[in-house]
């Protein structure tokens, strides 16, 4: 069935079907935030990895740090913001990356008040429909 | 009687509570905002609450996928920061009040407003940053706190109507504690973000702005906003402000005392209202 928030662009709403999907990538990400797993994860990041049955194309999104990729396989951004803290990444780096900017350009942007929601608000629209 | 008499609407932004532990609150970045702060920070000296309910969300701390509670009370004595990646923030412990906290529950529920409790929980960026925006940096916070939990994270959250009902309902049961206490009421969280997807970054001052200029005096306009307005207007994590509904909810007739909004701060609109309650 489709959402009304199906319609906003660039936007991955955190519902009960994500939510099911990405449940052990969440639960990895989320047991960074644990000193001795961060150790663990550090030293041999497959062993650790394999404790959570992630399907495989969710663990090559972790791998390969795509961090839009794994919104759109049942991430939540605040989970897998503790993957990029981990990683030393800041929220910047992260949207950046999300939305194909480089850190500069994304902070400059949040300078100039940020992303405006003019063309950013309806997918619709955006085409053109009703 | 305890009493509700003042009510704060405040960002919860992580990068806040980084800059006020690394003393970079003079760095040209940051300055603006904390400077920004420090009359919110005399006022609430005034106020001097003996208990703040602070109405916050957790961001995968003390609670993951497992369990995902609507509505959580701190029913405990004492909730330490949660480490989020980085170590625990080095702040004090956050003191409860569980006795207030017994009433509340039992009054909320006997309301029909049915809470979940943690009689032990971690508290993360959430609560903590807000403290040190209101409190600066003591070696004990100056009040006891009662953690309020609320679900933003996963769709549906609860509505904005039911925030506010909710802060009424908190009123009514504050208000109905023997003792003499004075309380405030935190909602925190927002204003419009979205730290998520190829929309990251987006910012509407002129939602942010409406809401801060409705809140005080026509909040019920402000609960009749959707789900989807919320997240396609103010950003996917700028529904954090129906926890600013909640605080709303709880004050009958509030004053604004104080009120501060600065873009950007990290990928975030900060805001902040301070009201006391003239009832
Ligand atoms: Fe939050």
């Amino acid at each position: 069935m489709d959402k009304d928030y199906d319609d906003i662009p660039g936007t991955y709403v955190f519902d009960t079907k994500r939510c099911k999907e990405g449940f052990h990538l969440n639960k990895f990400c989320k047991s960074l935030d644990q000193a001795e797993n961060r150790e663990q994860f550090r030293a041999n990041p497959d062993t650790y990895l394999d404790q959570y049955p992630m399907t495989a194309e969710q663990r090559k999104m972790i791998n390969d740090r795509d961090w839009l990729g794994m919104l759109q396989v049942g991430g939540n951004i605040y989970y897998t913001f503790k993957l990029a803290i981990f990683d030393g990444l800041t929220m910047q780096h992260v949207g950046g990356m999300m939305s194909d900017m480089t850190v500069d350009e994304f902070k400059a942007m949040m300078l100039g008040g940020g992303r405006k929601l003019e063309g950013n608000q309806s997918k619709k629209q955006n085409q053109g429909g009703s | 009687m305890a009493r509700i008499v003042a009510g704060v609407g405040c960002s919860h932004i992580p990068s806040i509570g980084a800059a006020a532990d690394k003393g970079m609150e003079q760095d040209p970045y940051y300055k603006p905002l904390f400077d920004g702060y420090g009359p919110a920070r005399d006022w609430i000296k005034k106020v001097a609450p003996d208990v703040v309910i602070l109405v916050y969300n957790d961001h995968a701390s003390a609670f993951s996928v497992d369990l995902i509670n609507t509505f959580v009370l701190g029913v405990g004595d004492t909730f330490k920061p949660h480490d989020e990646g980085y170590g625990p923030r080095q702040v004090p412990d956050v003191i409860g009040h569980g006795e207030l906290a017994d009433h509340i529950l039992e009054s909320l529920i006997m309301d029909e407003f049915d809470m979940a409790l943690a009689n032990e929980m971690t508290v993360d960026h959430g609560l903590t940053v807000p403290m040190t925006v209101m409190f600066d940096k003591p070696d004990a916070w100056p009040c006891k706190v009662i953690p309020l939990c609320v679900n933003v994270i996963k769709y549906p959250q609860p509505t904005g109507n039911r925030c506010y009902n909710l802060g009424k309902a908190l009123r009514k049961a504050v208000e109905s504690y023997p003792e003499d206490l004075k309380v405030a009421v935190f909602g925190t969280g927002g204003m419009g973000h979205q730290l998520q997807g190829e929309r990251a970054g987006l910012i509407n001052q002129e939602f942010d702005q409406h809401f801060l200029n409705n809140l005080k005096d026509n909040p019920e306009e402000l609960t009749k906003l959707s789900h989807v307005e919320y997240m396609r207007d103010a950003g996917s994590e700028g529904i954090e402000l129906i926890m600013w509904l909640m605080m709303r909810g709880a004050m009958q007739s509030p004053s604004e005392a104080y009120r501060f909004y600065h873009v950007p701060m990290s990928n975030t609109a900060a805001g902040l209202v301070c009201y006391e309650e003239t009832a």
